[in-house]
């Protein structure tokens, strides 16, 4: 298939995207929103990444950056986001359409207004290749189908005639990833891509995702809010809060090593399948902060019961504590675990 | 598709009927001048007065006076189909005057429907591009010119202008293509611009409006997350679903404008079908009235169903609702 | 939950006690329509298609399902927000099934509704102080002079600042506005609540937050609920028994802690298998039922069990050609199934036309 003899860019080892110390800010009538505050991380091949976050966490703001659909009339940017070795916020806006949908691809959260309802199906998926390749209509449509196929359409030359509004909710968001991966990109990108859906359906299209990104070797981030998600279908997992990176490390790290308060306040305030039921859930006080008055010091201490005065000072930075498992805490690693052990930690 | 064209279909002889019975029931019951008179001459004596009565047919109670208006109207008279009948005032078949002064109200009609799409659609687009900036205040300062200025001043001060003052134009009347294009055209252009200002500024703002909304929807952003060009992503996909409130309206438009563009013939000394059915008013020239009531709600229920069948077109939902 | 006539006793039916609500074969078409001039019926969309439910004073009862199964339509058909075609309401002993407005009026004190959408639930040109003290002014049910104090207390209950009396809902949250919705329902102090997705558009967050004040208020209130929601791990937290829908039917009802140790209907068991779990290990190690195909359409409904299509335990032709009853096959638990799973092991999908086990298909 097309693209992959770009794949000789990286050497095994060098990630595949690396995203240094990103700021996002929008200047606004009100202020400035702070949207994304200082996110820095690597994805490498072939690898799943979870970002969770709640609504005004920048989880949405720092992909949609990656992939350029962030006007520089509309948002000031700082930072790096190095994709195969180039930096994509220097890049010309023209160099930077070839990247988008080739080599990276994004699918979003609502199916049902996600695709353009005056065309077909197999002609918006199509028109992603021939935006790119120099190739035939015919082509390109045959190439539509073969991918309906794959994402478990059935009877995909009939499918592809039909208009999105003949689809069901899961249908179009297959027609969604279809579209994204059509051309064989390197990182797929899914920001929220089952919120809107039934939860059989979600069950399907994760699935999906999972079976594909062997097949197409691809990296994936699924954004979303649903730890139960995150844990099912990530390798790593990146926690984010106000903008910033507040905990990230592999799977069972967090779930079982959580290091962050607010790790550890999601993990307490889900209602789980697997608790006992006369559990009450512990919310976390208060609500999210604003953008454009974020908290000093670190983000989270208005809402921290373990708050001490240097978090309200001081922005605490991401740790290492061995490993990929990284929080930005001003606790101490031992109080932490102790917190963890002695509060979150479901009695089995 | 074709159950609904037949359904259409039904609506449109059902309002047809409907406005003229409304119409001849109005000027039955308050003619503005009774015709008999107008025509009998002068000084006319009662009995022929009355003679004058029968001829026009003015005799018969309403409900036949009505059911002659739709015999001819659907089955022809004399003069050919559909029947058009005989003006109470020249007293002549209306057929051959009514179809040339169509006519003509259609080339100003479709003339000015071209002017009108090209500058609304291209001032809506460039405003909706160049949102808060210049060329958006500019075109929204236009558009609220041109929905304000009331036709009969425009013309007349477009006259003034460019007749009067500047000789470039010849003035006012209709000169038909076979006699000279070049004047027919010169003849037209005034007339065409007026008409069109007040519907382009609408367009433009319509247009601007329907693509702004269109520049928020989810797939523009899907659009360019494939990677699409600009330009791709604008006129392939923001445009073409912002044209369907602008087809809905255009077939409204130009039906009304080809029953007849009163103001607009008025000022030009156009012999088109506005100022036919003007003239008919103040004789109380019923079956002219008529006619083109007739021919006017037709126009205009024949080109919605004209602009919805194009609209299902364009808006796949719309086909299988 | 089961007419008297065919069925055996219904599960948990509790001796002596009044259902506060109860609904009895309850069905809501929504007729579509064809025709050139006149509109004729071509058929129905069967939102809610014989629906047999009870709800104890005091307890919680969820109702769970996915797109179509039509526990939104139901909970609009108990607050008579939809008219039934055809079934009995029963509301503490009364049957308003067929009351006008004005007779429904004093059962309205008694029976509450808070809606999904804080956004669009709340009428944006009101203050919030109005909107929660309306139904004071409706009902006529405290001095005037008294109302904005009772407002305000409710306000303070719910977790608002009673000082915030004037504002307007965009000035809140979306958690904020959800306590608006509680106190509003809260008002007239009635018995039932029908919580129609309270916390589906909130944060993970704040769902916690009205969760707690729901159960609180509970409490403090001797409510009642039926507590709607598609989210499985919130409708078992806060549910006695839960009441699982598909395609306008019941297909299983269960108190929360057999359903989910022991679904009977394998389409509770496909549910429960899709739900994400918070837990690597735990996820990696279950079996993960993954059904094909989508939801049919409540149009044109398969024949026989409306589930045949899609479920693993399907045999014919019995399943394709006769419904299944809702059978009490264990104290409280009833089901809708001709082989209802026999143990927490059985559903493992056998590969039938348009059933899937874990794996590429």
């Amino acid at each position: 298939m097309t693209g992959r003899s770009r794949r000789d860019d990286t050497e095994d080892g060098q990630p595949l995207l690396e995203v240094r110390d990103l700021k996002v800010h929008f200047p606004t009538a009100d202020g400035l929103v702070k949207a994304v505050d200082g996110v820095s991380f690597k994805i490498h091949r072939g690898e799943t990444l979870g970002v969770v976050g709640e609504s005004g966490s920048g989880k949405s703001v720092t992909f949609l950056t990656v992939m350029g659909l962030i006007g520089s009339r509309t948002a000031r940017f700082e930072g790096e986001v190095i994709f195969k070795g180039r930096d994509l916020l220097k890049l010309p806006v023209e160099e930077m359409r070839h990247i988008r949908g080739k080599e990276m691809g994004m699918v979003f959260q609502d199916p049902m207004t996600s695709l353009h309802p005056m065309y077909r199906v197999g002609y918006q998926i199509a028109e992603a290749v021939l935006a790119h390749e120099a190739t035939t209509k015919k082509a390109a449509w045959k190439l539509a189908l073969n991918l309906l196929g794959k994402v478990g359409i059935p009877k995909p030359e009939e499918a592809a005639r039909r208009y999105p509004h003949e689809f069901s909710g899961g249908m179009r968001q297959r027609a969604m990833i279809a579209m994204s991966l059509v051309l064989n990109p390197d990182l797929l990108i899914a920001d929220e891509p089952t919120t809107a859906l039934d939860v059989t359906v979600q069950a399907q299209i994760l699935d999906l995702i999972d079976r594909l990104r062997t097949e197409f070797n691809a990296a994936v981030v699924i954004i979303t809010h649903d730890l139960g998600v995150v844990a099912e279908h990530c390798d790593r997992i990146q926690v984010m809060y106000a903008g910033r990176i507040v905990e990230t490390g592999m799977g069972r790290d967090l779930f079982y090593r959580g290091r962050h308060p607010y790790t550890w306040g999601l993990l307490q305030s889900i209602p789980r399948l697997d608790a006992g039921q006369s559990q009450r859930l512990l919310p976390i006080k208060g609500l999210p902060p604003s953008l454009i008055f974020v908290p000093p010091g670190c983000a989270f201490h208005p809402r921290c019961p373990y708050v001490m005065d240097v978090c309200r000072t001081e922005v605490p930075v991401l740790e290492p504590a061995g490993g990929p498992h990284m929080a930005a805490c001003h606790l101490p690693m031992e109080t932490q675990e102790r917190i963890f052990a002695e509060t979150v930690l479901q009695p089995t | 598709m074709g159950r609904y064209i037949a359904r259409r279909l039904l609506w449109v002889l059902l309002v047809v009927i409907l406005v003229t019975f409304l119409t001849f029931l109005i000027f039955f019951v308050i003619p503005p001048v009774d015709p008999a008179i107008l025509f009998a001459g002068r000084a006319p004596s009662q009995r022929l007065i009355e003679e004058v009565r029968v001829s026009l047919g003015l005799n018969h109670s309403f409900w036949v006076q009505y059911a002659l208006f739709l015999k001819r109207i659907f089955l022809g008279d004399q003069y050919g189909w559909p029947g058009f009948g005989l003006s109470f005032v020249t007293r002549s078949p209306i057929r051959e005057n009514f179809l040339t002064r169509a006519f003509v109200t259609f080339q100003l009609a479709i003339g000015a429907a071209v002017v009108w799409l090209i500058l609304g659609i291209f001032i809506g687009i460039v405003s909706a591009l160049k949102r808060g900036r210049w060329q958006d205040r500019a075109s929204m300062g236009f558009a609220l010119f041109g929905v304000s200025a009331p036709v009969f001043w425009l013309g007349l001060m477009g006259l003034y202008i460019f007749w009067e003052k500047l000789h470039w134009l010849p003035g006012t009347g209709y000169i038909p293509f076979g006699e000279s294009p070049s004047q027919w055209f010169l003849h037209f252009l005034l007339p065409w611009i007026v008409l069109a200002l007040l519907f382009a500024a609408f367009y433009a703002r319509m247009v601007r409006g329907s693509l702004l909304e269109a520049f928020g929807q989810d797939w523009m952003r899907t659009a360019r997350a494939k990677g699409l060009s600009e330009n791709k992503v604008v006129y392939k996909h923001a445009l073409r679903a912002s044209l369907t409130p602008v087809v809905s309206l255009f077939g409204a438009d130009l039906g009304t404008l080809l029953g007849g563009a009163i103001i607009t013939e008025t000022v030009f000394n156009l012999p088109g079908l506005g100022t036919y059915v003007v003239r008919s008013v103040q004789n109380g020239d019923l079956p002219v009235i008529m006619d083109v009531v007739v021919f006017a709600s037709l126009a205009v229920a024949l080109m919605s169903l004209v602009a919805d069948i194009l609209y299902a077109f364009l808006d796949p939902r719309v086909r299988f609702s | 939950m089961t007419t008297q006539t065919s069925q055996p006793s219904a599960p948990h039916r509790k001796a002596g006690v009044t259902p506060l609500l109860k609904v009895s074969g309850a069905r809501k078409y929504f007729p579509v329509t064809r025709g050139i001039i006149f509109q004729r019926r071509v058929g129905d969309v069967k939102a809610v298609d014989d629906v047999d439910l009870e709800v104890y004073p005091g307890e919680t009862v969820g109702l769970v399902g996915e797109t179509g199964c039509g526990k939104t339509t139901l909970a609009r058909v108990i607050t008579k927000l939809h008219e039934t075609t055809a079934g009995k309401l029963e509301f503490d002993g009364e049957d308003y099934t067929r009351y006008s407005r004005r007779q429904m009026r004093p059962l309205r004190r008694q029976m509450q509704i808070i809606f999904q959408d804080p956004y669009a639930s709340l009428n944006p040109r009101k203050t919030v102080g109005s909107i929660i003290g309306d139904p004071y002014r409706i009902h006529s049910v405290v001095p005037k002079d008294q109302i904005k104090t009772s407002v305000q207390g409710l306000m303070e209950r719910v977790g608002l600042n009673p000082e915030h009396y004037n504002r307007y809902p965009h000035e809140f949250s979306g958690g904020q506005r959800q306590r608006v919705g509680v106190a509003r329902a809260l008002a007239l102090t009635p018995r039932l609540i029908v919580c129609d997705e309270p916390v589906s558009a909130l944060d993970v967050s704040i769902q916690a937050q009205i969760l707690n004040l729901l159960e609180d208020l509970q409490r403090e209130f001797n409510l009642t609920y039926l507590f709607i929601a598609h989210d499985l791990s919130v409708v078992r937290h806060v549910s006695d028994r839960i009441v699982v829908m598909y395609l306008g039917k019941v297909a299983e009802i269960a108190p929360q802690a057999d359903l989910y140790r022991d679904p009977k209907h394998p389409y509770t068991g496909t549910l429960l298998s899709a739900v994400p779990i918070p837990d690597p290990d735990l996820a990696r190690a279950r079996q993960r039922i993954i059904l094909q195909g989508d939801v049919p359409s409540p149009i044109d409904p398969p024949k026989g069990c409306r589930f045949h299509p899609r479920c693993p335990k399907a045999q014919f032709p019995i399943c394709a050609t006769e419904e299944p009853q809702l059978r009490e096959l264990a104290p409280g638990h009833a089901a809708a199934c001709h082989f209802p799973l026999t143990g927490p092991g059985d559903l493992v999908a056998r590969p039938l036309p348009g059933a899937e086990a874990q794996g590429p298909g």
